[in-house]
Formats: C-alpha cells, structure tokens, sequence
C-alpha cells in the first residue's frame, strides 16, 4: 500500500448553519506525484475540495490529512508551506507591483533570507519561462503570463502539492496549453502532486487519475480512459462534452465522413478540409 | 502607453538623485518644506531657487517635461501672485492700473509668495519623478518604523499602499472596460446637460464596486493561501540602504540650510 499525501475522510462541508451541504460524505486518497484531475459541474464542490486541502475552510464534518498532518486551526501554517494554490483569476492572486516581488511574497511571508530568496525567484521564473519580465508590472502581462507567475511564486516556496483551481479557465486556447506544458514539465522535474480542477472535459486526458464530482459527492474514480467511456452518463450530470465534440457529432449525424472524431479546433479543422478536398 | 495616468509621475533612471535612498530624499524634501518659509532675502531666496533647479538638472529629466507636469499649478501660482497685488495695500503706490493702484509691497509679497509656492511643488514633483511609489512606500514603512511601539500597524499600512498601487491600473483598465460596454448598451458619458451625465456614472460605479469587492475578498484568499499571516517574522526581499551618496547629499543640504540662515536679513 502507498504512503497516501492527501485524504479525506467522510468530510461534509456547508457554508453555514442554514446552508446546503456543500459536500456529501467525501472520501479520497491522493498519493504523492501522481496526478489526479478533478472534475464536476459548476457548483459541484470542486473549489471547495481545494479551500479545505490547505485550511482556508474546516469541514463541520470528517478529517482531512496532508502529508500525515491533520488540518485544523493549529496546523494550517504548515499545511500550507506543502500546499501551493493557483486559482482561477490571474489578477486576483498577483499581489506583488512587480513580477519578482509577487514570487517574492511568498517567501517573504516564510521568513526566507534575502540571499536565498534572490536564487529561489530566479530558478522559479525560470523554470516557467518568464525571467525576462523580472520587473514587469502586472498590466503589463497577458493573463497567461500572470498565471505562469503564479505558478513559479508557487514554486518558489517548493510545495509537495501543486492544486491548479481552473487555473486556466480564463486563457485562450494557447494560454491554456502554454500553461499545462509548463505544468507537466515542473511536475516530472520536481515529483509533485498535482491535483488539477476543472469543469473541462479536454483537460483531464493527461492525468493519471480523475476523481469527479457531482452534487457534492464523489461520483466515479477512475482513470482518463475509463471516464471517457461514459459520455451518456457525464452528459447527464452536467458535463459536456466538448462544443467542438458536439458540433462534429451533429456534421456526423448530417452524414459527413471524419477519419477520427475531433476533439480541438485544430482537430475539426483538419478533418473538415481534408473532407471537402475529398468530395 | 497609456499609463500617463497613473499616479506620481516616475520617469524611470539612473541619475544621482534616482539613486538616492527614498528616505534621504522624503526627508531632505520635508525639511526643505519648512525651510522654504525662512527664506526672506534676495539672496536666501536665491540659494533655495538654485538648489532646487540644480537638483531638477541633476535628475536628468528633461526640464521642459518636468515643468510641464506642473501646469496645473502654473494657474495657481500666477493665481496667487494678482491676488496680492490687488488685496496688499502696503509700502508705496507704484503705479495706477485703471485708477487702481498697485502697491510695491504687493508686489514684493506676491512674488515671495508666488516663489515659495513654485520651489515646494517644484521639490516635491522631483520625489514622485525619481522615486517609484513601491520605494516611497518602503520609505515610508521604514521612516514610521518607530511608531510600532504605539501600536501604530505600520506594516499594514504599508502592505495597504502598495495593493493599492498594485491594483491602480487594474482598475483603471476594467473601468474603461465598464464604461465601454455601457456605451455600447447607449449610455451617454460625453454629452447632455451634467445631471444626465452624472447618473450615467451609477451604472459604472456599481459594476466597479463589485468586482473591486470581489477582487479583494479573492487576494485576501491568495494571500491566505500563500501564508501571509501579518508582518510578524516577514523578510523582505526590496531593501533600503544609506550609502555615502545618502550622507554626502544629507552634509549638502545641511550646508546648504545653514547658508540660508546666514543670508537671511
Ligand atoms: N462563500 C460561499 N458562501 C456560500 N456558499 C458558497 C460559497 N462559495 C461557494 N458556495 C456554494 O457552494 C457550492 C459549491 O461551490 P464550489 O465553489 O465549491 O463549486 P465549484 O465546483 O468550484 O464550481 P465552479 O465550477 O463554478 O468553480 C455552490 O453551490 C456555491 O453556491
Ligand atoms: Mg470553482
């Protein structure tokens, strides 16, 4: 049996006395480096999973371990200092003027010496490709680039889990690639876990495990391959497959031949000329 | 770009004067500040006229820009200048305009006053042109460091000053992402008599104030979650340090002040 990193246990969660049980009866095991995407509908839990793994929330019900600590008021710094978040807004996490003073916040809060915090912001900038924009103030970035300063402020304080909250929910198609490259190399440099949440069937494919979510609960555990086996039932408890997926099973169902069925722009677009070039 | 907006002017550069701890700067400019008002010769007036033009030289920022920024502040001093004339009645009459007579004392006093005016906006302007806002406010959680013994949350304080720096463009950008989608939708911001024009700020306002509350409960989550527990056993990556420039430029002006008082009449 492995060393599980992070585990919930019956944890139930609501927002207030007089609120709806956010989360049902939550059990799961996350082990270190090993990715595990999860997903749901809005309003599935999803964020709330991520806001009780390092402490900003409490479950009224069940516990909660990261790395064999148990999370509660006393234990949250150091939960943290395991735990890196990148969350859904590029604007609304970047907290520094500059680039190098938003890595720099977080160890700053960690009391890290100056000499050492110099090397830790060059090798994590670095590390996501943005050490030419050391002094750029946020304005002066693309969304895309923000995140990627989120995630090397991230690294800078070598967590053991990396949780990506929809990090990528607000960039275009390249950002979102961009941003997942950087991911997966940092990930097989560094062995860490990374849990990666999203509402996005597409983003899932890479992952070693998928945990999704429905109505607050955990409704199948299972790998990439085994999800997408279940597309009429994931329709059915909110998640869609793909537009693009979507708009090729309608040109199917008009009578259009495509070679494999399309699952990216890119995809569609190939196949759609390569069918018109063959009429 | 179209950061011309954004608060304090900072023009980026390596002179002495940019160079210079923010510190010794703020604190120079406030000791100049009460200064200015001992001045009351020819020449002390002179002394403190060329110390501020040479320090304005030094920066190497192109006079003709720096004087520009003061515009605005042009009206105001020309401004205070004729109301002297026309409310000083002391010393003799020089001449009459329109039977109205201008007295010399007028004259002297408005233009003293004129002066002090312009060398303290002038001064100050130099700070906010070489010193970017984040060292100002280093500056200033360094220089009210003495207060944390009142209890005074002076790292907070700091922390505040420097969001908000952080966010200024933000905001900037989003409201005129508001104001164009409401244009779009036929709000009118440009024309119509000003009560209309003034309503039409709500449905810009209210959108701004959202998300500016959204936003902030938001950062407050990030920095939570980027262990941000108040200033107690923070480092800090931007440092400040008194060099011999510092002291050298302090012994300057410290001569420069005991200069005034010796041609003072
Ligand atoms: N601060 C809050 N106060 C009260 N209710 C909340 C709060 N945050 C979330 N909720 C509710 O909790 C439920 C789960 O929210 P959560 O943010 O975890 O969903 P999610 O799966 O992350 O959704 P999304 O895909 O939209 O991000 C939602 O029904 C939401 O309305
Ligand atoms: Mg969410």
């Amino acid at each position: 049996m492995r060393e599980s990193f992070i585990e919930f246990r019956n944890v139930s969660f609501r927002y207030g006395e007089e609120q709806p049980w956010v989360l049902k009866d939550v059990s799961f095991v996350i082990y270190p480096d090993e990715w595990v995407a999860i997903i749901g509908h809005n309003g599935s839990g999803k964020s709330t999973i991520a806001k009780l793994i390092n402490g900003l929330l409490f479950p009224q019900e069940g516990e909660i371990f990261v790395d064999g600590v148990h999370v509660n008021q006393d234990s949250i710094w150091d939960v943290r200092k395991n735990v890196g978040m990148v969350f859904q807004n590029p604007d609304n996490q970047f907290v520094g003027t500059t680039v190098r003073d938003d890595v720099a916040f977080g160890l700053e809060n960690r009391g890290i010496p100056r000499q050492e915090m110099i090397d830790r912001i060059n090798t994590s900038l670095t590390a996501v490709a943005m050490n030419d924009y050391f002094l750029h103030e946020p304005h002066r970035l693309s969304g895309g680039q923000k995140q990627r300063v989120a995630i090397a402020s991230i690294l800078a304080i070598s967590p053991k889990v990396v949780i990506l909250d929809e990090a990528t929910a607000m960039l275009d198609p390249k950002g979102k690639l961009e941003i997942m490259r950087t991911i997966t190399e940092v990930q097989d440099k560094l062995d860490l876990a990374l849990v990666t949440i999203t509402h996005d069937l597409n983003e899932i494919t890479l992952a070693d495990r998928v945990i999704v979510m429905n109505e607050g609960q955990v409704w199948l555990e299972a790998t990439p391959r085994e999800v997408f086996t279940k597309k009429e039932e994931l329709r059915r408890i909110g998640l869609d497959t793909p537009f693009i997926s979507k708009l090729a099973d309608e040109l199917i169902s008009i009578g259009l031949v495509f070679n494999n069925h399309p699952l990216s722009h890119e995809e569609l677009l190939e196949e759609l000329w390569t069918y018109h070039s063959k009429m | 770009m179209n950061n011309a907006f954004i608060i304090g002017q900072y023009v980026p550069g390596e002179s002495l004067i940019h160079r210079l701890d923010p510190r010794t700067k703020i604190m120079i400019i406030f000791f100049f500040v009460i200064f200015v008002f001992f001045a009351n010769s020819a020449a002390s007036y002179g002394l403190l006229t060329a110390f501020s033009i040479i320090s304005a030289i030094v920066t190497r920022i192109k006079l003709s820009y720096i004087f520009k920024g003061l515009t605005p502040v042009w009206f105001l001093i020309v401004f205070t200048f004729f109301l002297h004339l026309i409310v000083t009645r002391e010393g003799e009459v020089l001449f009459e305009v329109l039977s109205f007579p201008i007295y010399s004392g007028a004259v002297i006093q408005g233009s003293e006053i004129s002066l002090r005016f312009f060398l303290l906006i002038l001064v100050t302007s130099l700070l906010t042109l070489t010193t970017s806002p984040i060292e100002i406010t280093d500056a200033i959680e360094s220089l009210l460091h003495p207060l944390k013994r009142i209890k005074f949350p002076v790292h907070e304080l700091a922390l505040m000053m420097s969001i908000s720096l952080r966010f200024i463009p933000t905001l900037m950008q989003e409201t005129e992402k508001i104001s164009k989608a409401q244009a779009s939708r036929g709000v009118d911001f440009k024309t119509g008599p000003i009560k209309d024009r003034v309503q039409a700020i709500v449905p810009l306002l209210v959108p701004l104030f959202v998300s500016a509350f959204k936003r902030a409960e938001e950062l407050a989550m990030a920095m939570e979650a980027r262990g941000y527990q108040g200033g107690e056993g923070r480092t800090k990556l931007r440092e400040l340090r008194i060099v011999n420039r510092d002291r050298y430029t302090a012994l300057l002006f410290i001569l420069i002040i005991i200069g005034l008082f010796l041609t003072r009449s």
